[in-house]
């Protein structure tokens, strides 16, 4: 550390008459267009050289902890959309996940395919949405625009999965809300097709432009030492040579199923953190198209020569033709609840109807389906996890996402806390960019790829 | 609240070790737990890491938990979650600060650095006081604030105060850069 830093007080030294060299403190954000209005970073600069960052969170800190504990387990999925809001999917993912083990609950297997397939689509949003905005940042425009065409692909079939673009709430504990619509894996096959060629269009843009290395190369440097102790995870750490997944290294759902390759860098700079992120892209599209090939269509309820059952014959029959009558009334459920009927409820979900809402056909057309319905969504009812404490973590696109989970046996969360794996990153930011010059710090925080989302929760 | 003890190699080896010092051990759903007596944690943190069999290299999370209306006591909880590269397992340690007025540990940032931000938000959250910490501020949210708001006796729809306008200060504060 140079002498400059311990000056006191700035003022005195400038009446002093002090001449020799003095830091200058700059506030880098909250509202600067490079820190996305949610992170304020002082700066104490000799010349244009960074002497020392403080880092300032809390800009976006929505209380998500505190919420959980005053709404039932199932409805805590809005609150995980909005925690790392370029990838909701597998927020989503891990919440289930961790209710689940609370449970200890099994999903099924075209279930958990589905999981795999929409966690990979959005490490790919992530990664490109973080590429994006870097390069961006960096004046580099055209690769902005491309990636996000790329991204926009894959938006478009989110928004046909799920009905929303960033709200997507498409997770249940014990399943998914509605199996996929008839045609997406081709539609999503085909926009992984395009979406590469666009990626490919950067590479050719970017990878070895000598503005945009000259920018990255060399630049937010971190020692795996440090990198490790200051709790770093995902393409961060893997940039510096640390070949930690937890999909490699702790497998979850069907990741052991699925070939792919864990890509590293080796000195942990800018760019070395962008070439990762360009590789895991390629590989999440590897480990989607062995999914699509590998996901199984699930059991079907069907009679005797082969036809799906509706609801309302199968309650016919378990009632030996008392509700004949009622089969002239057809329920006809609202067209947004598409796919959450009988037959895909029971292929997607768990069976467990303390955990599972009941498919909306039961729901809207007998009293069985309806009480069961209710017993989940009322007050005081619905999910009760057995007493007790887990910790669950994914391998987001970021890095290791993780909830820690107690429940005391009623129906509320006792306690949800979030890990969210730029948090970690964002603490170890100021090691970074020390020593680097201020316009580095617009490409490292850049290539950090914080979410203000998660960060603050 | 889960009453399985750990048979977990590391909850042997620490008890083996500590004896006493660990009051507690417990399992569930493939997690291990042990609990630690305050005036031991430090030492069990430094041995956790250090041990050859545990290895425990890496932190990966510090949080807390208010167990006001478990009716338990002491009433905050702070819970570690380890993890070790070597072994590719994980291991959750908790400590029960004594007091429950003014809860206090000892602050483990010499060990694990990263702990420094989690640490900051538990005393933000709760009001957990960690002793020996460089800069045990806030975090998430600002230094006026009234109250800790993970705490299970404060409303979640508590109002606070507007803050007074700050004046904008002339010299660095003497804390803001804490390295």
């Amino acid at each position: 550390m140079s002498e400059t830093l311990t000056i006191a007080p700035l003022g005195s030294a400038l009446a002093a008459g002090a001449s020799s060299t003095r830091d200058m403190l700059l506030n880098m954000g909250p509202s600067h267009p490079a820190m996305h209005g949610v992170i304020r970073i002082v700066l104490a600069l000799e010349g244009e050289k960074v002497e020392d960052a403080e880092i300032e969170i809390g800009y976006l800190h929505r209380g998500f902890e505190k919420d959980s504990e005053v709404v039932g387990w199932g409805q805590v999925f809005p609150y995980t959309d909005r925690l790392n809001y370029v990838s909701p999917l597998m927020n989503n993912v891990c919440y289930a996940m961790g209710v689940e083990k609370l449970l200890g609950l099994e999903t099924t297997e075209r279930c958990q395919y589905i999981r795999v397939i929409i966690s990979e689509v959005s490490r790919i949003t992530d990664h490109l949405t973080c590429i994006a905005a870097c390069s961006m940042e960096l004046g580099a425009m055209t690769g902005f625009i491309y990636l996000m065409k790329a991204r926009e692909y894959l938006y478009e079939l989110v928004e046909e999965l799920t009905g929303a673009r960033l709200t997507v709430s498409y997770l249940k504990v014990g399943g998914v809300k509605a199996d996929l619509p008839d045609g997406w894996l081709e539609r999503l096959d085909g926009a992984l097709t395009k979406g590469l060629a666009e990626i490919d269009e950067v590479h050719k843009l970017l990878t070895r432009n000598r503005i945009f290395i000259d920018r990255v190369k060399d630049v937010g440097v971190i020692s795996k030492e440090d990198a490790w102790s200051l709790g770093f995870t995902g393409p961060v750490l893997r940039s510096i040579g640390v070949p930690r997944d937890l999909r490699k290294d702790e497998p979850y759902l069907v990741y052991d199923r699925v070939d792919f390759d864990v890509p590293v860098g080796s000195v942990g700079d800018n760019y070395d953190r962008y070439l990762v992120r360009m590789e895991e892209m390629r590989q999440s599209v590897r480990i989607i198209r062995q999914c699509i090939k590998q996901i199984p269509q699930g059991a079907v309820r069907v009679d005797l020569s082969g036809r799906p059952l509706t609801g309302a014959e199968m309650v016919d029959s378990a009632k030996m033709g008392m509700t004949t009558d009622l089969l002239l009334r057809t329920v006809r459920p609202d067209p947004t609840m598409d796919g959450s009927d009988k037959l895909h409820t029971r292929q997607l979900n768990a069976t467990d109807k303390q955990v599972v809402l009941p498919p909306k056909e039961d729901t809207y057309g007998n009293i069985e389906g309806l009480m069961n319905h209710f017993m989940l969504i009322m007050e005081g009812e619905g999910l009760k996890p057995p007493p007790g404490e887990i910790y669950i973590a994914n391998e987001a696109a970021n890095g290791e996402l993780g909830f820690y989970m107690v429940s005391d046996g009623s129906g509320r969360a006792y306690r949800v806390h979030c890990r969210p794996p730029c948090y970690y990153l964002m603490q170890g930011l100021d090691k970074m960019i020390r020593g680097d010059m201020i316009a580095d710090v617009i490409a490292t925080f850049g290539t950090i790829n914080m979410i203000a989302g998660e960060l603050d929760r | 609240m889960n009453e399985t003890p750990s048979e977990h190699p590391v909850t042997l080896r620490l008890q083996a070790e500590f004896g006493d010092a660990i009051v507690e051990t417990h399992a569930h759903r493939g997690d291990h737990t042990a609990v630690v007596q305050p005036e031991k944690y430090l030492e069990v943190v430094r041995f956790l890491r250090n041990d050859p069999e545990c290895s425990f290299d890496f932190l990966v999370d510090l949080t807390a938990v208010d167990r006001l209306r478990l009716k338990l006591r002491p009433r905050f909880e702070v819970v570690l979650h380890f993890y070790s590269s070597r072994s590719n397992s994980r291991y959750r340690l908790k400590v029960r600060p004594a007091d429950d007025a003014a809860p206090e540990v000892d602050s483990i940032v010499d060990v694990y650095p990263a702990a420094n931000w989690p640490e900051r938000e538990v005393w933000d959250m709760f009001g957990v006081r960690f002793g020996g910490h460089p800069n045990l501020r806030r975090i998430l949210l600002y230094e006026e604030f009234q109250g800790h708001p993970l705490r299970k006796d404060y409303p979640v729809n508590k109002r606070q105060p507007l803050v007074e306008e700050r004046p904008v200060p002339q010299d660095r504060p003497s804390t803001f850069f804490y390295t």
